[in-house]
């Protein structure tokens, strides 16, 4: 990319490069919005009119969409998006203790975000993985029979995996 | 690009009804098909719907989220019915009849599911009746009496959720009141392609919110007001400035004089329980003395001037395009009296606004006319002038506070009210307008053509404007070349209409233009390419397709309405509205055309004293460029909008 | 990915099912046959609803058009079901196989799995398992040599809405809108994706069209009774020993289920999930199968110290959750379930209040658009039956 393009620019050029992949109908919308909210952990305002110009449809079209997909939304999101699930099998298995392990490692609440960026914690509707419960994503990854102890370690590892990604 | 009739279905299609029904009996087509609903055995064509069987049939199905001018959304669960041999309840206004069935409308089931629906509906409901402006017009107000509600059992909210938007200029927002029956969202999308509001979220927590939920006055709005209109309750509303109107009226140094637009005439009666498309134009006249206001026009003189300036502007740039052969001449020359529409190509084709005509809408003109012209003519102080228009539209409302229109050296016109706003200062004031005797327009404005009266529907400006160009033109009396003067080809609801009219001689140039052309010969036997569209989703086509260089790119003048029917369809206009209505307001537009005596806006002998005696340099001259036309803003989608 | 330990459970017919066996036979036969003998075998619809495949593949194929579509709904949201999770992940083949028999069947060329976000992970293999398929001439042109036989498949990924699993809603996300179900008529089998004709399938249904194939109708009805033929795979979790995925014929019982996964002493079980009902230990002698209880195959296993009150709040906090916020009756009818149950545990209920919850449960079930608000207050309708006493004289938790 010339370095004189601005970052609006090149959201725009990979948005297109997408559309040329995915093809140019709105069908191509929900895989778009999931690329942008992976790499920039955020759909913003630019991104989503970016998108709605290049797709042909209206800015609120792309925001009332985002909106409705769980890991889609267009608040900014940690880097590491921890999901815990909420099911019954998984509260019989005590996901309660690791809720509170999760709130206190971490020093938010659910549905919300660690000041330094790097976690956001959520409920999951289900995971489906009720037979080894407590169960949880981070990001893409699955964890199983998660234990408070576990629930800490697995945050631990996420940040020390961010600070050797960072050095 | 696709056919310009083909309609745009942006909506998903959870929220479309798709009325062709494969089969594998094509006799079934166009057959009919056996039902009997609540006992009663009728015919109806195969794939109607129950509830249009059953409006056939002489039942009445309750109905919230379905409009007829929309696709069918089957959100709100009102019109369920039972169908035998189904085992859930079935919406009545998707569920298509296409073998013999047996419906009942009223089952208890069916009874206990609607007074549910309304019950929840309720739950979120947060306002009072009686100081909600649709009171005693509300869709939820009528089926909570119908249904015999008397109490909340889900809950009744006491404190407002959310805040109300009074961002805009001329659409205000309270989400409170909303059911989210999505009309508005459809309307906006389908109807209008302007895309501002959509459903956010999900479950119990949806809304229906602009981009960002930003503020109306900064998302990407034409103002048009169509989703007003078809909102069932108060969460839609247009800006209210009957209060600063009777200030205006009660204060005596004020001298206040309102103009009134030709559609609100065709369709006032209806907030005073007439049949649509019975006019009262001269009762009003005596209504609106009697409320106060000091003089009454009729906005009728400025819309033949502006056929004057417009069909000018109009032969200058053919000639400029057709005789000196300047390319920078932009053609086709789109018309400006729709604010709704000039704002959509200021939003989405501001490339092309050199396209559209300079001339100023005809409320415009006579703001500035009423603050000069007449103001000296009477000898008033123009600063204790107080212009009202009398509109049917609310996107008026924004274009009167448009910083460009201040030409007189004040704000040109002070208020924009809507037909529903005017309808209701009457109401208060006691003057039963069908009632009162009729009176006629105040002078020096008084005289009117039919061509002013028919801007009022689609294809009214196009008519207009050929019946003068073509006689100015031509030398002959339009009657010679069209049986009654009536240019049928660019009349009626089709979405887009395009036509071809060959000038058939040429006739000698007339005084008025003749300082501009030396003569008509580069005009014999040419052909006149005319469009004519509505709707800004039509206009959307229109515009597609001349940036695709299709056949509209080659037409010379196309006249654009930013809301389906023109203005009778306006967002000022009592509701509801529907196609029926709508043909029924134009039915009154027209004849009332055929009963005047003078039919062409250049045959207006108040337009040809104002250019006598005021605008003495001419169509297009040095000041009525200074007073009758403006300029526009490239403003783009982007937002917010500053 | 972490190592997660292998979803335990019994043994599995489609571990015995031999690779292409199924597709070989299928394409030995006229593409009009292949519609009748799924309809031959009885096959119902394994994601929940219970629709016969064969119909609804009937349906599809009778239509004339120029494209059409097969999807693989892999959108496994439903609350305690996982079944096809462990199918994808040890039997995608089968899958496959069976997308690329019902594309035969119905004449598409092209299907489509529609994995949900939260199993992005299975993602590659999918993937993988397709590349090598389009390699070894399983997908692409002229399949397994048969002239004309075109048909490929990609993934398309959820983006975490429980209600696209509900087929229209599923198709919508896929034109990249909102995941809100459609008005039916017309069923996707007339005007599905992109208004094309198309069937919806769940994993499981597709895995047992290989099996069929392979193995013949006769086997299929072997299994199971006369209104629910084959076997079923069931998803078990909860207060049981060996929660996993098992494979039981239909009609099974819920007490011999509990004894096989060590559940026995429950005081209710779970069955489809927060969709399905509650069954109460007094009726574990009911069967599952279409004719009985129907299910998708969750069955969580509730243990006797359980409130059964924590379960129906559980479930709803989930339909509050996900329901899409289309129709009024379940943008707004789970909210008011809900409350009743908070108000039930708090023990200030009014029973006005929870009279007027229960008839607008009833009125969910029959007037809501589709499937999810239909069946929402189910579970707690069912509680609130099974379970009177206990909720009558319940000490209130403060």
């Amino acid at each position: 990319m010339p370095v004189t393009m601005t970052d609006q620019d090149q959201l725009r050029a990979d948005v297109e490069a997408l559309v040329e992949k995915l093809g140019p109908g709105r069908s191509s919308l929900i895989p778009i919005l999931a690329d942008v909210k992976r790499r920039f952990h955020e759909v913003d305002s630019e991104s989503m009119q970016t998108i709605a110009d290049v797709l042909d449809i209206h800015p609120v079209e792309v925001y009332s969409v985002a909106s409705f997909y769980a890991f889609l939304h267009g608040a900014p999101t940690g880097q590491f998006v921890i999901r815990l699930c909420g099911t019954l099998s998984c509260d019989f298995a005590g996901k309660d203790a690791v809720a509170d392990a999760l709130t206190d490692a971490l020093g938010v609440g659910f549905d919300q975000t660690t000041d330094d960026g790097l976690f956001t914690l959520e409920w999951a509707s289900c995971v489906g993985m009720c037979d080894q419960g407590p169960a949880l994503l981070v990001n893409d990854e699955v964890h199983t029979r998660v234990t408070p102890d576990a629930a800490r370690e697995i945050v631990a590892a996420c940040r020390a995996a961010a600070v050797a990604k960072e050095g | 690009m696709s056919n310009p009739t083909t309609p745009i279905h942006r909506a998903p299609l959870s929220q479309q009804h798709r009325r062709v029904i494969t089969t594998t009996s094509p006799d079934a087509i166009g057959a009919q098909v056996s039902v009997t609903i609540d006992g009663v055995d009728a015919k109806v064509p195969f794939g109607v719907t129950i509830l249009e069987a059953a409006r056939n049939a002489g039942v009445k199905i309750p109905t919230l989220c379905d409009h007829p001018d929309l696709d069918v959304a089957g959100v709100c669960r009102m019109c369920v019915v039972e169908v035998e041999g189904q085992r859930t309840l079935q919406p009545a206004c998707t569920f298509p009849v296409v073998n013999a069935m047996k419906v009942n409308t009223h089952s208890r089931k069916v009874r206990m599911a609607r007074k549910h629906v309304l019950e929840l509906l309720l739950s979120e409901h947060c306002g009072e009746c009686y100081s909600c402006v649709r009171n005693g017009n509300c869709e939820l107000q009528s089926l909570a009496e119908e249904y015999g509600i008397t109490a909340f059992p889900f809950g009744h909210p006491e404190e407002p959720l959310f805040e109300q938007d009074t961002s805009s200029y001329s659409v205000m927002r309270d989400m409170n009141k909303c059911i989210r029956c999505r009309r508005c969202i459809r309307t906006c999308i389908d109807i209008q392609e302007v895309g501002v509001l959509e459903a956010v979220g999900r479950s119990n927590k949806v809304t229906i919110e602009t981009f960002e939920d930003m503020p109306l006055g900064t998302a990407v709005c034409i103002n048009c007001g169509q989703c007003v209109n078809r909102c069932p309750v108060g969460a839609l509303y247009a800006k209210d400035e009957t209060d600063a109107v009777w200030a205006a009226i009660d204060d005596p140094d004020r001298h206040v004089v309102i103009q009134t637009a030709p559609a609100p005439r065709s369709a006032m009666g209806e907030l005073f329980g007439l049949e649509p498309g019975t006019p009262v134009t001269f009762e009003m006249n005596t209504a609106l003395r009697r409320a106060g206001f000091d003089k009454v026009f009729d906005t009728n003189f400025t819309a033949d001037l502006t056929i004057i300036e417009e069909g000018t502007e109009l032969i200058l740039r053919l000639y400029k395009a057709l005789v000196e052969k300047d390319e920078s001449v932009a053609l086709p020359q789109f018309t400006s009296c729709s604010p709704g529409w000039v704002k959509y190509l200021e939003h989405f084709y501001p490339e092309y606004l050199p396209n559209a005509s300079s001339a100023k809408s005809p409320q415009q003109m006579f703001g500035a006319l009423i603050k000069t012209y007449y103001a000296d003519k009477l000898g008033l102080d123009p600063e204790k002038i107080v212009s009202v228009a009398l509109m049917p539209c609310s996107a008026k409302k924004f274009e009167c506070n448009r910083p460009e229109m201040r030409d007189s050296g004040f704000q040109d016109v002070d208020y924009g009210l809507t037909t529903r706003e005017l309808g209701k200062m009457f109401k208060e004031a006691g003057l039963h307008v069908p009632s009162l005797p009729k009176s006629d327009f105040d002078d020096p404005f008084g005289s009117a053509t039919g061509s002013g009266v028919i801007f009022g529907a689609t294809g009214g400006v196009m008519e207009a404007a050929l019946r003068t160009v073509i006689e100015m033109v031509t030398g002959e009396k339009i009657e010679s070349i069209y049986d009654h003067g009536d240019i049928i080809p660019v009349r009626g609801f089709e979405g887009v209409k395009y036509a071809e009219i060959t000038v058939p001689k040429v006739g000698p140039v007339p005084e008025i233009v003749a300082h501009l052309v030396p003569d008509w010969d580069w005009l014999d036997g040419a052909t006149l390419k005319v469009a004519v569209a509505h709707g800004t989703a039509n206009a959307k086509k229109v515009m597609d397709d001349i940036k695709a260089g299709g056949k509209f790119s080659e037409c010379h003048f196309i006249e654009f309405m930013a809301c389906p029917g023109g203005c009778l369809g306006g967002g000022g206009q009592p509701i509801p509205t529907s196609a029926d209505i709508r043909a029924a307001r134009a039915k009154a537009i027209y004849s009332e055309d055929s009963a005047y005596a003078v039919r062409k806006s250049h045959e207006n002998p108040a337009v040809l004293a104002t250019y006598g005696e005021f605008l003495t340099d001419g169509p297009c001259g040095h000041k009525s460029h200074k007073l009758l036309h403006t300029e526009y803003t490239a403003r783009g989608k982007h937002m917010p909008q500053s | 990915m972490p190592a997660t330990i292998e979803t335990q459970g019994n043994a599995l017919t489609y571990e015995t099912i031999e690779p292409e066996a199924g597709l070989k036979a299928a394409l030995a036969m006229s593409r009009a046959d292949l519609v009748d003998f799924v309809r031959d075998s009885d096959l119902k619809g394994r994601g929940g609803a219970g629709f016969p495949t064969g119909m609804k593949w009937g349906f599809c194929a009778a239509e004339k058009a120029d494209q059409k579509y097969i999807i693989c709904n892999a959108d496994e949201g439903e609350p305690g079901t996982f079944k096809d999770r462990v199918i994808l992940t040890r039997f995608a083949d089968l899958v496959i196989e069976g997308m690329t028999i019902g594309g035969r069947a119905i004449g598409a060329t092209l299907g489509i799995i529609y994995l949900r976000a939260e199993y992005t992970y299975l993602r590659p293999h999918l993937n993988e398992v397709i590349q090598k398929r389009r390699g070894q001439g399983l997908l692409g042109h002229d399949i397994m040599g048969v002239e004309g036989f075109d048909f490929d498949i990609l993934v398309a990924m959820g983006a975490g809405a429980y209600v696209c699993g509900e087929e229209t809603a599923l198709i919508e996300s896929l034109e990249g809108f909102r995941g809100e179900p459609r008005n039916r008529p017309p069923f996707p089998v007339v005007a599905g994706l992109l208004n094309n004709p198309t069937v919806v399938n769940n994993v499981e249904t597709l895995a047992s069209v290989a099996a069929i194939f392979a193995k013949g109708c006769d086997w299929f009805k072997t299994f199971g009774t006369d209104k629910s033929s084959g076997y079923k795979l069931f998803s078990i979790s909860g207060d049981c020993e060996k929660p996993g995925v098992y494979e039981f014929p239909w009609g099974i019982t819920v007490a011999s289920l509990l004894e096989e996964v060590g559940g026995t002493g429950a005081k209710a079980v779970q069955i489809g999930g927060a969709s399905g009902v509650c069954i109460p230990a007094k009726d574990f002698t009911r069967a599952l199968a279409f004719e009985d209880v129907p299910t998708g195959g969750s069955v969580m296993v509730i243990g006797p110290d359980r409130d059964i009150l924590d379960v129906a709040e559980n479930f709803l906090d989930f339909f509050v959750e996900e329901s899409c916020g289309q129709c009024t009756p379940c943008r707004l009818g789970n909210a008011q379930m809900l409350r009743a149950v908070k108000l039930l545990k708090t023990g200030e209920c009014p029973p006005e209040f929870l009279a007027s919850v229960k008839a607008l449960g009833a009125t969910m079930q029959v007037a809501s658009k589709c499937g999810l608000g239909q069946t929402s207050p189910s579970a707690f309708l069912s509680i609130l039956e099974g379970f009177d006493d206990e909720i009558a004289n319940r000490a209130v938790s403060a």
